[in-house]
């Protein structure tokens, strides 16, 4: 087998499909895709629910709809995707990186590659993250879990549920196992709002009738052999009530969705740089990390709301590692992004003056009524009334042009004046 | 089927285990019952895998012989077993004054004990051996010969080399009635109603050893659970310690450890709180919270951030404090109870006064000349694949092609280490997962669940639904209505 590529791809998900394309479209032909799966698509062919593509299809498609378009462009276009393979190492050396790929049709790989483009996804926050008190017993299951179990293999995780999260793969599975008949009791969420899509409330939850309990938390767990119930306390200012106020749930099942965590433990290991804001790595407007030649895009880079938004940093990504490729490097000065009042993080971390960048941000804390502000050190760029913003909804704004004096660009959220 | 053996051994945690390889050595016919689903499942799942030193335990003590004759068998067993073991030294780190002197005690308790090769530690020679301590440590009382061992495997590692050498292992057995049979024999019974008999019975049976031995009619003994609650941290901060370290111990516990395991990953606890119920497994917030002062005063980079899972055991703890090893006014019945910590150490030297006991009683114990003193390890790749030894990935691909099928991706662990866990008899995912580390990383078995699942059922047979965490009635899915509750 060849194992010389100008461009590697770890995952075949949205954004590795998408990125694969992206740089078929810019020029670029020798590319392989690795996926541990047996089957491209990633997470989406889990999520049979509706919803995805409005944006970048104007249509609703169900994920593995979805995953299908890119699949069969992918493969029209004969780009190689070995599937039952894991990377298992980067290692830079001088001209190429070598990934090292454990796979199951063809062992053990040292595969060559001018470009990396990481697009490994993301992974469940779990009990032990959380450290939730109480007992271990079965029928604690993450959300993604419980999902790819009865979507994919027909099993549903249990009777009674309860949910703590309100992520929007647990709301999702609150309205999937209503459907099937289990009784989902409660969804639980620590903060004072809803840490999933405001549609997903609706459709999930409210259509259901599913309380939702905003600041309360699961302060203990009991059973001995499947879990019999889970104590729920309301939270005053994170503070667990006295146990006089706290209430018990019976429940055979507890399914967590307290968030995502890109999966970065090889980009570690190929040196690349991470920032605790996203758990992403630091990147550049090319979308590039700190190790020259490795990219990432999707939800291994920041944890996005929407597969349309992993497909179009994909593609940003793709034409970017393209160029790279073709000899293309940062001409201009490269000046930093900076978070700004109610701005968790920013991303990329630099871009080049002179060229467009798309900004990608997450509020710190829902807020009302406040101004969307992006500016350098001597002229705003934009200005924008946002009559609500929510730490659930990740903010995308393309800048056409950044000014060639710029010295920094700052994103912020600020009050209005009455 | 004969049921009628020589000794019967009630409990299959690492005591009943090391008593099982000690007299599978001998011409005799052995049974192990074990309540729960596999091997281990009790207290010595939870155990925090250290090989004490002895230096802790007061001279004179049952505690104190077995701990430093239990550790120096470890060298040998681990190469006769191909369990995981590793000699990393200990630290007991004083932080005052007053805690200085109280080193000079324990070092004076070790002297007597036996304990080898102890010396103390100034503040520059701790802090170059473990840099990550705090700085405001005075010094410590350094223990070479503390080791750190896989506490499921080595107990696994004894059973599978017992059932080579002929040991009859009944699980999920619970004792219930303990009675003088015909001639000379004990007859056990189990509540699903297996009766056996031998004409020695060995209450191995932990936290329920007094039920036992009241079950025979000599229940002079009490066993109180105290709970130890610990934290398993990423293996992103494995390098925080390489030796165990002790705090000094206050007069009621042995204080709260940072523990480095075989694995590579580091633990903190166990904490130590007598509790009603022998069933109480439950980690709560106040033990978290304590563990985890006490632990940052020691190593102040620890995070709560950190810890990955979390977990608690229950110590026996007999009438007494100390263990009670011995016969009893019921001839035949002799007891190995309230195994507290040091037991895991003091296993081996448990099993030999064991056989000690049995040859004073009369048992006529004659050395099989075809005994098997190996018992082959799994070869795992994690180590290989952490070390950028991808040769060794690849040999191992020739052996078995089961090694290019990753399974588990935190901790690197692949199909074919499963299967042969499985093919051993470990077809509960508690027990994949303590033989294999296959769900203890950072995802915590989000990932690799099913597909572990998948694979019992394809070595087994056993349908998805059946599959269980920890035995009946832990199944990890359950099948739709099938016991809808009415509330």
């Amino acid at each position: 087998m060849k194992l010389n590529f100008d461009a590697l791809i770890i995952g075949a998900g949205p954004a590795g499909l998408g990125a694969a394309l992206s740089l078929k479209e810019n020029g670029i032909d020798d590319i392989l895709i690795v996926d541990r799966e047996d089957s491209p698509g990633g997470i989406l062919l889990q999520c049979i629910h509706n919803g995805f593509g409005l944006h970048r299809f104007k249509e609703e498609l169900t994920g593995p709809e979805y995953a299908e378009r890119d699949i069969n462009l992918v493969r029209e276009r004969n780009i190689d995707i070995l599937l039952n393979t894991c990377a298992l190492d980067i290692i830079s050396e001088e001209n190429h990186k070598t990934v090292v790929l454990l796979s199951e049709d063809k062992g053990l790989l040292r595969a060559k590659a001018k470009v990396v483009i990481l697009a490994m996804g993301c992974r469940e926050r779990n009990r032990g993250n959380i450290a939730i008190p109480g007992a271990r017993p079965a029928g604690i299951l993450t959300a993604g879990f419980a999902q790819k179990m009865m979507n994919m293999l027909g099993h549903p995780p249990g009777n009674e549920i309860v949910i703590l999260g309100s992520g929007d793969i647990g709301l999702i599975m609150a309205r999937r196992l209503s459907w099937e008949g289990a009784r989902v009791k409660a969804v639980i969420e620590a903060q004072a709002y809803p840490g999933g899509l405001n549609r997903n409330i609706v459709q999930c939850l409210h259509d259901f009738d599913i309380p939702l309990y905003l600041s309360h938390t699961i302060s203990n767990i009991l059973g001995a052999k499947r879990i019999e119930s889970v104590e729920v306390a309301p939270l005053d200012h994170g503070v667990p009530a006295k146990p006089e106020g706290r209430f018990s749930l019976a429940c055979d099942t507890l399914l967590l969705s307290v968030g995502l965590i890109p999966e970065n433990e090889l980009s570690l290991k190929a040196g690349v740089i991470l920032d605790p804001a996203t758990r992403g790595a630091v990147v550049d407007a090319n979308l590039m990390t700190s190790v020259e030649g490795i990219f990432a895009c999707g939800n291994v880079l920041q944890v996005h709301d929407l597969a349309d938004n992993v497909s179009e940093e994909a593609a940003c990504c793709g034409k970017s590692a393209a160029r790279y490729l073709v000899g293309e490097r940062v001409k201009k000065r490269e000046i930093p992004l900076k978070t700004g009042n109610l701005v968790r993080y920013v991303l990329p971390a630099c871009a080049e003056v002179g060229k467009e960048v798309i900004v990608s941000f997450r509020p710190i804390s829902p807020a009302q009524n406040v101004t969307l502000v992006i500016k350098t050190d001597t002229e705003e760029l934009l200005r924008k009334k946002e009559r609500k913003i929510f730490p659930s909804i990740m903010h995308r704004i393309n800048l056409k042009q950044i000014p060639e004096n710029a010295a920094y660009l700052e994103v912020s959220f600020v009050s209005e004046e009455k | 089927m004969n049921n009628e053996y020589d000794v019967l051994i009630i409990g299959g945690g690492v005591i009943g285990a090391a008593v099982a390889r000690e007299l599978s050595h001998y011409k005799i016919r052995i049974a192990l019952l074990e309540k729960e689903f596999d091997v281990s499942f009790g207290t010595s799942k939870s155990n925090s895998g250290i090989v004490h030193a002895g230096f802790h335990s007061m001279p004179g003590t049952l505690q104190a012989e077995l701990c430093v004759e239990g550790n120096r068998a470890f060298d040998r067993l681990s190469e006769e077993l191909e369990f995981p073991f590793e000699r990393r030294g200990s630290l007991m780190a004083a932080f005052s004054e007053e805690e200085i002197q109280i080193l000079h005690m324990y070092y004076e308790r070790g002297r007597k004990n036996n304990v080898p090769y102890m010396e103390f530690l100034s503040q520059d020679k701790t802090l170059e051996m473990e840099p990550n301590l705090n700085p405001d440590v005075l010094g410590s009382l350094f223990a070479p010969s503390t080791g750190i061992v896989c506490p499921y495997e080595f107990c696994y590692a004894l059973v599978e080399d017992a059932l080579q050498n002929g040991l009859d292992l009944f699980t999920q057995e619970k004792v219930v009635g303990v009675r003088r049979g015909s001639a000379r024999s004990v007859e056990v019974e189990t509540e699903k109603g297996l009766r056996l008999s031998g004409w020695f019975v060995i209450n191995a049976a932990g936290l329920y050893a007094d039920e036992v031995a009241k079950a025979a009619g000599v229940g002079d003994f009490e066993i109180t659970p105290r709970k130890g609650e610990e934290y398993l941290l990423d293996r992103r901060v494995s390098n925080l310690v390489r030796r165990v370290i002790y705090p000094v111990p206050t007069p009621t516990s042995k204080g709260l450890l940072v523990i480095p395991t075989v694995d590579g990953p580091v633990m903190v606890g166990p904490s130590a709180v007598d509790v009603e119920s022998k069933t109480d497994l439950g980690t709560t917030s106040q033990g978290l919270k304590m563990i985890f002062e006490h632990a940052q005063k020691m190593v102040p980079s620890i995070r709560t951030s950190d810890i990955i899972t979390s977990f608690a055991g229950l110590r026996p703890v007999a009438t007494g404090d100390d263990f009670i090893i011995g016969p009893t006014k019921m001839k035949g019945f002799i007891n190995a109870a309230g195994i507290q910590s040091p037991g895991l150490t003091s296993a081996p030297a448990i099993a030999e006064t064991i056989r000690g006991i049995l040859l004073k009683e009369g048992l006529k114990l004659e050395i099989k000349p075809d005994f098997i003193a190996r018992r082959r390890g799994i070869l795992h790749i994690r180590k290989a694949v952490e070390d950028r030894d991808f040769d060794k990935v690849e040999d191992a691909i020739h052996i078995d092609s089961g090694y290019a099928k990753l399974v588990c991706r935190c901790e690197n662990v692949t199909e074919a280490e499963i299967s042969e866990a499985v093919k051993r008899g470990h077809t509960s995912m508690d027990a994949i997962k303590f033989m294999t580390r296959a769900g203890t990383g950072r995802c915590q078995g989000g990932f690799c669940s099913s597909r572990v699942m998948k694979i019992i059922e394809k070595e087994t047979g056993t349908p998805l639904e059946k599959i269980s965490k920890k035995g009946p009635g832990s199944e990890i899915l359950l099948l739709p209505f099938a016991k809808g509750k009415q509330d």
